[in-house]
């Protein structure tokens, strides 16, 4: 089965005046129909980059420097941008932190909702409407068919979101990307709209690239996870095993250093350092200067992802004659 | 312990005027509105110990730690510092060198203009700690040691460093008036994950160190269990539990706590399918009469809707609910 995107050599690179940073460095990865794909990293590791990328939505100057994004079997990352603009919307949604920014404070939300769906589906606006209501009933806003004339300030924090929900859903996309979706609301809020973001896809059969911070988020939301480091994929795998198993050093790490409400720990474990600035990524593995395992190799050579356990980790410590310590 | 407490607060409650201003207010009509941002709040924190308090956004966690250190003063209710009322010590003078604040964001809490060895230096110089400037620079390089920087680092801007470094400057800076109490307003929730981890270990060492007092904010479960001894869970405005933050992390009684407790992404849970509660939290300008978390409560019943419950203690904690104290559906109505 081809995969819904595939997205292979990842490159993108910001041109300044002092030289050329590269954000993203050779990110591949693909996303199955329904699946939902997640990405961590710590700011600045490039996980929103490579969405932006992926829809066409780079600021200026970034660009693609390399690589190639194919959604479908069909390539994107090359397409006019008059037809990236319709895909966009169309079959990949986005969903990004900030409800507030998303929604035009200036239109209804019935119109925006409305306006999507005859932008992207043939339908008649009496058609688009009925829908509409459906849609806001979904994402659990009560009293629908009156609340579709309110505005964008009438709405909470959390229905906000719901209302993006519905807007990135509504012209039934194969994919959507949903960048930081509840980092902007309280934790009892969260839980609503993680809920229905994957009851939403898994019903609609639509992937996700689930990008947070949060891995706690990641856990209970996605099938896979990614873990990005200085632009890179440090490690991919199937969540459980990423969480439990964690075969790079450096998720090794981030699991240890994130605080549980389970039980107290006397110390957290750190990751002394932080994450290198795109203009001083180290020669080698990105990581090695933090790594407390780092040997001769890990400074010369950049390691690809090889398989280690149930996940992927790009990391030396898994190649077959590697030393084991 | 028959010291008193460091920090105490008793039947604290402060507000907010909230009206439209007067000619629009006389124009419409409408009366004055104030918001009650904390509300009949009690806690007091021992010598060298940590009270966490957590609640989410709008439930009045930064103005009780404003309060607490006495930037506002209470509209009712008095906050004690060593046993004395804040708000007079302060008229005198006193008690300010004693405590001090470590914010958020540590781009808009230091001045981007000083280096960073006039940051640290400020309240030594303001409180004549020390005589002479070469002692001046020898204590600045002492805390910026303290704090896992290194000396040299005095003489760079704010901007050069990482957010993680940048909250070493500010904790640097807030250890230089040789407090006793600082209150901690959601000192990593600009951090990432693995630079949390640094500055959490740090002030649990500074503690033990230094031996100092943390009222420590934040809306992190997690975070907030690694770093206190006492909890207080709060709900617009209200204190809603209380107690030694082992028992309650162990036992939650209030609704509300579980809540909280139970909509935690958590790494044990992979792939957890969950019954979210509904509802957002109400307006803090109008709160819901009776118990202001009635409207989200499984356990809520007429009473609730009326009756105010007061903080009373159940099994060692302190709790206002009046499902708990009824014993209303104990037996896992929350799961």
């Amino acid at each position: 089965m081809t995969p819904l995107l595939d997205v292979r050599d990842l490159i993108v690179d910001f041109p300044t005046r002092r030289g050329v940073l590269r954000a993203i460095d050779r990110v591949s990865f693909d996303i199955a129909p329904g699946e939902v794909l997640g990405f961590v990293g710590e700011s600045g590791a490039g996980k929103s980059l490579t969405g932006a990328a992926i829809v066409g939505l780079l600021t200026w100057p970034g660009r693609i420097a390399g690589g190639s994004v194919h959604l479908t079997g069909e390539r994107i990352d090359t397409l006019r941008p008059d037809r990236m603009r319709r895909i966009r919307g169309r079959r990949i949604g986005t969903i990004f932190q900030d409800p507030l920014t998303t929604l035009n404070p200036l239109l209804r939300i019935g119109h925006q909702l409305t306006e999507t769906m005859l932008t992207h589906l043939d339908l008649t606006a009496t058609e688009a409407r009925r829908r509409a209501v459906v849609w806001l009933e979904r994402v659990g806003i009560p009293d629908a068919p009156r609340r579709i004339e309110s505005w964008p300030h009438e709405f909470s924090g959390g229905q906000r979101q719901r209302v993006v929900i519905a807007l990135a859903l509504c012209a039934e996309p194969d994919l959507v990307i949903a960048d930081e979706p509840t980092t902007a609301l309280d934790v009892s809020v969260q839980a609503q709209i993680i809920t229905l973001l994957k009851t939403l896809t898994r019903e609609n059969g639509t992937a996700v690239m689930l990008i947070t911070h949060d891995m706690g988020v990641i856990a209970e939301t996605a099938d896979r996870v990614a873990v990005m480091y200085a632009g890179r994929i440090a490690e991919i795998g199937p969540v459980a095993a990423v969480i439990r198993h964690p075969a790079h050093p450096y998720t090794d790490g981030l699991m240890g250093s994130i605080p549980t409400v389970k039980h107290k720990a006397e110390r957290l474990r750190q990751i002394d350092g932080s994450m290198p600035r795109l203009d001083a990524i180290p020669a080698g593995c990105a990581f090695h200067p933090r790594c407390a395992r780092a040997f001769d190799r890990c400074l010369i050579d950049r390691p690809g992802l090889l398989a280690a356990g149930a996940t992927q980790a790009a990391c030396w410590l898994h190649a077959p004659e590697a030393p084991h310590g | 312990m028959a010291d008193p407490p460091m920090v105490e607060a008793v039947g604290v409650t402060h507000e907010f005027d909230v009206s439209l201003p007067p000619l629009r207010r006389m124009l419409s009509r409408e009366p004055r509105r104030f918001l009650r941002a904390v509300n009949d709040v009690s806690f007091s924190i021992a010598r060298g110990t940590t009270l966490g308090l957590v609640g989410e956004s709008g439930c009045g966690k930064s103005t009780v730690a404003r309060l607490s250190v006495g930037l506002y003063t209470p509209k009712s209710g008095e906050v004690r510092f060593e046993g004395q009322n804040l708000a007079e010590a302060r008229r005198h003078g006193g008690a300010r060198r004693q405590m001090n604040m470590i914010f958020q964001d540590p781009y808009a809490s230091l001045n981007p203009r000083w280096r960073v060895s006039d940051i640290v230096a400020e309240p030594v110089r303001m409180y004549g700690l020390e005589k002479n400037e070469s002692s001046v620079r020898r204590r600045v390089e002492m805390y910026l040691t303290q704090v896992g920087l290194v000396p040299s680092d005095g003489d760079k801007y704010p901007h050069e460093f990482s957010g993680g470094q940048r909250q070493r400057v500010s904790i640097a800076r807030a250890l230089s008036s040789e407090p006793e109490f600082l209150v901690c307003d959601e000192p990593t929730s600009a951090l990432d994950v693995s630079v949390q981890a640094q500055i959490l270990n740090l002030m649990r060492d500074l503690q033990r160190r230094l031996g100092l007092t943390y009222l420590f904010i934040s809306h992190n479960m997690a975070v907030v269990r690694h770093m206190s001894d006492q909890l207080g869970v709060m709900y617009l405005g209200r204190i809603v539990e209380l107690g030694d933050a082992e028992t309650i992390f162990q036992r939650p009684r209030h609704p509300y706590t579980r809540l909280l407790l139970d909509a935690i992404p958590d790494l044990d849970h992979i792939g957890r399918a969950r019954t979210p509660v509904g509802g957002d939290v109400p307006s803090p300008i109008a709160p819901p009469p009776g118990c202001a978390f009635h409207p989200r409560c499984p356990l809520a019943n007429a009473r609730c809707r009326e009756e105010v419950p007061a903080l009373v203690d159940v099994g060692g904690t302190r709790v206002a609910c009046h499902a708990v104290v009824e014993e209303r559906g104990s037996d896992g109505a929350l799961g």
